[in-house]
C-alpha cells in the first residue's frame, strides 16, 4: 500500500465577472491529478511556472481547499479537515519552502523555530525539548550555538537546512519540498540535497519533490510526474522520462535543459530547435479543444503518457493483446 | 469601468441602510433624553413626558426609524432639539464653514508636504533630509491639541495677528469683506492643521520616492542613459505621487467631517463642533444625521480613491 | 567611428570596486582584468556575492560615487569610462552599452506602456522623429520574437508574461545597436523553455549587430551552451579564464573543478553530490592576502599556494590564479602522481 494516494485531485478558482460579479468560469489550477507516493521514496513533480505543481502540493497538505478528488492517507481522505486532525496528519506531513528567509519567523530564535512543531504535537519538558532541538541541529550539520541566533544571521543554505530540521522535528512520514534548492547557489544546493538524502536514509521519510530543475529532479527522484496546465502529462521512472520521453511537452522540456558538455553544443542546439519545431506543429494534437491534456495511457508497466486519442488507441490495443492490465 | 463604478455605488446602498439602522439604534441607546435640564431645570416631568410623546419618542424603534427614513427622503432630517433649527439647514451652514477650512488646510498640506517630501528624498541621508525628518518627528511627538492651544495663544492672543473664534467677523460687510474675514478666520487653524497633515505626506512621499529611486526600473532608466533629473521627472515623482493622488480623494472627504480639536479650540462653528455639542446635548436628530453623513462620506471617499487609483494605475485598471 | 570588428573594444584593466560599510571600504571586486571582443559572448560565472554583478554595474557606471570607490581603467573604444562624468556616461549608456537585467518585471516601469519604455532610450540617443521611433519599436519587437508587436507596444508590463517582459528588456537594450550588451542573469527568473528562447534571441542579435556580450550567470549549463569565453569569479577575483572548452573540458582551478563537480550529473544519479567545505567569506572578512579559496580546501598544504596568487597563462590564453591547481586533488580521490609531491 502506498503511503499517500492522490486521486483525481482538482483545485479550481472561480473567475468572477459580469455586472453582478457572479462566477462565470473557473481557473483549473489543478484538474484531475492522480499519483501515489510510496514509503521511503522521493517522488518528483516537475512543471514550469503556472503548471499547478505548487497548488497540488498545497492541496495535499491542506493549505489549499481541494475542489474535488481525494487524498487518501491511512485509509482516510485528508482533504477533509476533521480527518487531518484525527490522523495527526499535520504532524506526519511537513513542508519545506523555496524561500527559507520568508518562511522562518524573523523574530524567533532558531531554538523556537525548530521547537515549534514539537510544541504543537509533542508535549516534552524543557530539557527533552532542548535535547531534541540539538539533535536536529546536529542532523543538519549546524552547531549548538545556532540555537540562540535569528534566521537572518544565517546564509541561505544554512536557513534551508534549518527549514529541513524543523520539517523533520516531528518524525514526519512525508515531506513536501516545494523548490527547496531553487534559490541556492550550486555548492550550497549540493549540501542541502545531500542532507535531504541522508535524512531520508536515516528516518525512511518520503519526499514529494517539486521542482522545475530537471537536473536536480533526475538526481533526487526515482519516479517522476511531468505536469502542465493543471494536469499530469507523463509519469514514469527516471529512465522512462529521461531516456524515452513520449509526450511532446516532456520532450520539449528535456531538450531545453542546458547541456554542460560544450563539445555537443551545436548538436544539442540543433536537437532543441528540431523538437521546438515539432512541438509547434504537433502541440495542438496533444491537447483537447479546451487546451487540456488527454487522460494518461499506460505505455509500459511503469510509464504512462497523456497521448492524443489516435496514438492512445494503438497502445491500448497493444497492451490488450499482451494481456497487460491497463 | 463604468460598470464597476455603478456596481460599487449599488453596493453602497445596503451598506448605508445597515449603517443608518445601527446609527439610529446607538443614538437611542444613549442615556438621558433631550429635554431634561435643557428646558428648565425645574421643569415638570409631566411636561417632559408630553414633549417626548409629541416627538414620537415613545413609539417602537422601528416606527421611529421608519419615520426618520421617510423624512430623510424628503430632505428632512428633523429639527435639532438644541438649536431649534432644521438639521439640514444646520449642516448646510456648518458644512460650508468646514468646507472652507478643509479646502484651505488641504491646499496648504499638499502645497507644503509634497515639495518637502520630495526634497527630503532627493537629499536622502544628507543634512537637508535630516532637518525635514527632525521636523516630522518633533511634530509627531507633540499632541495636536497642544499645538493648537499654543498656536492660538501666541498668534491669536499674544500677537493678536488672527481672530481667535468664529468663522466670520460681525463687522464684515459686502461680499469681498465677508470673504476676507472668512479667510482671516481660517488662516491660523488651517496652517496649524496643515503643519500636522504634512507630516504624513512628507513621510509617505519620502519613503515612496526613496523606494522608487532604488527600484530596478530606475536602474533600467539609468542604463538607458536618461539623465537623473529626467528620471526624477518621468519615473520617480510620477510613480510616487500616484498613491498620494488616490489617497487625496479619501482625505478630502475625511476633512469634511471637520476637526473636532481645531473647531473646539478656535470655537469655529463647523461640523466637528456641531457633532460634539450634539453629543453633549443628546441631540439625537443631529447625531444620527451627522454619523450617517460621515459614514456616507467615508464610503464615498473609498470609492473616489479607488476610482482615481484605477485611472492612474494601469495595474488596478478594471476592464 | 573606427570599425575594429575583431579587435577587443572593451579592456578592463586592474579594476577594483569597493563598497563603504560603516565608514570603511571593502573590495567587492578586486583587480579584475578582462577584455571583450566583437562577436563574442564572454560569460562571467560565479556564485552569489562573488562580485560578478558588481563588475557589471561598475562597467555601466551605476554605482553611487559617495558609497563606492572604483579604481583601475575601463577602456571602451578608446575612452576610459571611469574618467567620464555623469553627462559623458549618459552618452554611452543605452547608446553604446545596453544592459539586460535579471528580474524583467521590476526592471520595467509598471505605469508606462511598453512603447514608451522602448522609445525612451531613442529619445536620448537619436534624432528620430516620433514616427520613426514607433517604426523602430515595432521592428525591435519583431526582432526579439514578439508575435503581435502593435498590441504589445500598447500594453503595460503586468499584462505580459515573464518571457515577454524579458524580450522587452532586450529590445530596450539593443534599440540603439550598442557594441556591448551586458546581460546580468538574463534567464534566472524564467522557465527553461523560455530560457532557451531568450538565449537564442540574444545570440541572434549578437550576430546581426556584431555586438560583444558579457553574460553574467551562476548557471553553468547556460554558460556551456552559449559562451565563447568564460571567466570564473570567486570572492571578488577572477580565478580562471579561458575558452568554454578550456573551462569545461580541462578545468584547472580548484574552485572551478569543485563547482563543476557539485552539479547533479547524469552519471552520479544516486551518489551524494560533492560539497565545497566552508563558506564564501563576507566582504569584511575577506583575507587581505594569500589565496582566497585556500580555507575551503584545507587538505591542500599551504606550501602549494602562492602568497600573492597571480594569474598564470598555462597556454592558449587559459589563465589560472595561483599555482595550487598543480597540487589539487579531491579528498576522496587519490592524488595523481602521489609520491613525488615535491614537484
Amino acid at each position: 500500500m502506498s503511503l499517500i494516494e492522490i486521486n483525481d485531485l482538482k483545485v479550481h478558482y472561480p473567475i468572477r465577472g459580469g455586472f453582478w460579479n457572479r462566477i462565470v468560469d473557473n481557473v483549473k489550477a489543478v484538474d484531475g491529478v492522480t499519483f501515489n507516493i510510496e514509503a521511503g521514496e522521493t517522488y518528483g513533480l516537475v512543471g514550469e511556472s503556472g503548471s499547478g505543481k505548487s497548488t497540488t502540493a498545497k492541496a495535499i497538505i491542506g493549505l489549499e481547499k481541494a475542489t474535488a478528488g481525494t487524498v487518501m492517507y491511512n485509509g482516510k481522505d485528508v482533504t477533509k479537515a476533521e480527518n487531518r486532525r484525527k490522523l495527526d496528519y499535520n504532524r506526519d506531513v511537513q513542508m519545506i519552502f523555496q524561500d527559507s528567509l520568508s518562511s522562518l519567523n524573523p523574530r524567533k530564535r532558531i531554538e523556537d523555530v525548530i521547537a515549534e512543531p514539537l510544541r504543537n504535537f509533542e508535549h516534552l519538558d524543557k530539557e527533552e525539548e532542548k535535547l531534541r532541538v540539538l539533535q536536529l541541529l546536529d542532523i543538519v550539520g549546524l552547531d549548538a550555538d545556532a540555537l540562540y541566533k535569528y534566521p537572518h544571521q544565517f546564509s541561505g543554505g544554512q536557513r534551508q537546512r534549518i527549514g529541513v530540521a524543523r520539517a523533520v522535528a516531528t518524525h514526519p512520514k512525508l515531506i513536501i519540498a516545494d523548490e527547496p534548492v531553487s534559490a541556492l547557489d550550486l555548492s550550497v544546493q549540493a549540501q542541502v540535497l545531500n542532507f535531504m538524502k541522508k535524512i531520508q536514509r536515516q528516518f525512511g521519510i518520503s519526499y514529494l519533490f517539486i521542482s522545475h530543475d530537471l537536473g536536480v529532479v533526475r538526481h533526487m527522484c526515482k519516479n517522476i510526474a511531468i505536469m502542465t496546465r493543471g494536469r499530469i502529462v507523463e509519469v514514469g521512472t527516471r529512465e522512462d522520462i529521461y531516456n524515452n520521453p513520449m509526450h511532446i511537452y516532456t520532450k520539449r522540456l528535456l531538450a531545453a535543459i542546458p547541456e554542460t558538455n560544450v563539445n555537443h553544443r551545436e548538436a544539442h542546439r540543433k536537437h532543441r530547435l528540431e523538437i521546438e519545431k515539432i512541438y509547434q506543429e504537433q502541440q495542438a494534437t496533444y491537447y483537447d479543444q479546451d487546451g487540456m491534456a488527454f487522460p494518461l495511457v499506460k505505455v509500459s508497466p511503469t510509464h504512462s503518457v497523456a497521448l492524443p486519442p489516435e496514438l492512445a488507441k494503438k497502445f491500448e490495443q497493444q497492451s490488450e493483446s499482451k494481456g497487460v492490465n491497463v | 469601468m463604468w460598470k464597476t463604478i455603478l456596481r460599487r455605488v449599488l453596493i453602497m446602498i445596503p451598506e448605508l441602510i445597515i449603517l443608518s439602522i445601527l446609527v439610529f439604534l446607538l443614538a437611542k441607546a444613549m442615556p438621558g433624553d433631550p429635554f431634561t435640564g435643557s428646558i428648565n431645570p425645574r421643569a415638570d416631568p409631566a411636561q417632559i413626558h408630553h414633549l417626548m410623546e409629541i416627538h414620537g419618542l415613545y413609539d417602537p424603534w422601528y416606527q421611529q426609524y421608519w419615520n426618520w427614513v421617510v423624512h430623510l427622503f424628503h430632505g428632512d432630517l428633523g429639527m435639532s432639539y438644541e438649536y431649534q433649527e432644521p438639521v439640514v439647514d444646520l449642516i448646510q451652514q456648518r458644512g460650508a464653514n468646514t468646507l472652507w477650512l478643509a479646502l484651505f488646510t488641504m491646499v496648504l498640506t499638499y502645497g507644503i508636504g509634497l515639495p518637502l517630501g520630495m526634497y527630503a528624498a532627493h537629499h536622502e541621508g544628507k543634512l537637508q533630509d535630516t532637518l525635514v525628518r527632525v521636523y516630522t518627528y518633533v511634530t509627531m511627538s507633540i499632541p495636536f491639541f497642544v499645538v493648537l492651544v499654543i498656536g492660538i495663544w501666541i498668534f491669536g492672543y499674544a500677537l493678536n495677528w488672527f481672530p481667535t473664534s468664529g468663522s466670520v467677523s460681525a463687522q464684515a460687510s459686502g461680499l469681498g469683506g465677508t470673504m476676507l474675514s472668512r479667510l482671516d478666520h481660517i488662516i491660523l487653524p488651517g496652517l496649524l492643521g496643515a503643519l500636522f497633515g504634512t507630516v504624513n505626506i512628507v513621510q509617505y512621499l519620502r519613503s515612496e520616492v526613496i523606494d522608487a529611486k532604488h527600484s530596478d526600473y530606475v536602474r533600467t532608466a539609468r542604463s538607458k542613459g536618461v539623465p537623473m533629473k529626467d528620471i526624477y521627472r518621468h519615473h520617480i515623482f510620477r510613480n510616487s505621487l500616484l498613491p498620494i493622488a488616490a489617497f487625496a480623494g479619501y482625505s478630502i472627504t475625511g476633512l469634511l467631517g471637520g476637526s473636532i480639536f481645531t473647531e473646539m479650540v478656535f470655537s469655529y462653528p463647523g461640523m466637528g463642533l456641531l457633532f460634539l455639542n450634539a453629543i453633549n446635548f443628546r441631540d439625537y436628530t443631529v447625531i444620527t444625521a451627522l454619523v450617517l453623513l460621515y459614514g456616507f462620506l467615508n464610503l464615498l471617499g473609498t470609492l473616489l480613491s479607488d476610482i482615481v487609483l484605477s485611472i492612474v494605475d494601469p495595474r488596478v485598471r478594471v476592464e | 567611428m573606427v570599425e575594429t570588428n575583431t579587435d577587443q573594444f572593451l579592456n578592463i584593466k586592474n579594476v577594483s570596486t569597493a563598497f563603504k560599510i560603516n565608514g570603511q571600504y571593502y573590495d567587492a571586486v578586486s583587480n579584475v582584468n578582462l577584455e571583450v571582443k566583437h562577436d563574442e559572448i564572454l560569460a562571467i560565472v560565479g556564485e552569489s556575492g562573488c562580485g560578478k554583478s558588481t563588475l557589471a554595474t561598475t562597467i555601466m557606471g551605476l554605482h553611487d560615487p559617495e558609497e563606492t570607490k572604483i579604481s583601475g581603467e575601463i577602456d571602451f573604444e578608446g575612452t576610459d569610462l571611469l574618467k567620464l562624468d555623469e553627462k559623458g556616461y549618459n552618452k554611452v549608456r543605452g547608446a553604446k552599452i545596453g544592459m539586460i537585467f535579471q528580474d524583467p518585471l521590476s526592471a520595467l516601469n509598471p505605469l508606462k506602456r511598453i512603447e514608451d519604455q522602448i522609445q525612451e532610450v531613442m529619445v536620448y540617443h537619436t534624432k528620430m522623429t516620433e514616427k520613426e521611433r514607433h517604426a523602430r519599436v515595432i521592428e525591435l519587437l519583431n526582432q526579439v520574437g514578439i508575435e503581435d508587436p502593435d498590441r504589445t507596444a500598447h500594453q503595460f508590463p503586468h499584462q505580459l508574461s515573464g518571457g515577454m517582459r524579458q524580450r522587452i528588456i532586450i529590445a530596450i537594450a539593443i534599440a540603439c545597436k550598442p557594441d556591448l550588451i551586458i546581460a546580468d542573469e538574463p534567464t534566472t527568473a524564467l522557465d527553461v523553455t523560455i530560457q532557451a528562447q531568450i538565449l537564442d534571441v540574444l545570440r541572434d542579435i549578437q550576430r546581426e549587430n556584431h555586438a560583444g556580450i558579457i553574460l553574467i550567470t551562476h548557471d553553468l549549463g547556460v554558460v556551456a551552451e552559449t559562451a565563447d569565453r568564460v571567466a570564473v569569479m570567486y570572492a571578488g577575483q577572477i580565478v580562471e579564464q579561458g575558452t568554454a572548452s578550456q573551462i569545461f573540458n580541462e578545468p584547472k582551478h580548484p574552485y572551478t573543478r569543485s563547482l563543476l563537480r557539485s552539479m547533479p550529473q547524469r552519471d552520479n544519479e544516486s551518489d551524494d553530490l560533492y560539497v565545497i567545505q566552508g563558506m564564501v567569506p563576507s566582504l569584511q572578512k575577506m583575507p587581505k592576502q594569500g589565496d582566497r579559496f585556500a580555507p575551503r580546501i584545507p587538505w591542500i598544504p599551504a606550501s602549494a599556494h602562492e602568497t600573492e596568487p597571480k594569474m598564470h597563462d598555462i597556454g592558449d590564453n587559459h589563465l589560472v590564479r595561483c599555482t595550487c591547481y598543480k597540487d589539487f586533488y579531491f579528498p576522496d580521490q587519490v592524488k595523481e602522481g602521489a609520491g613525488h609531491e615535491s614537484n
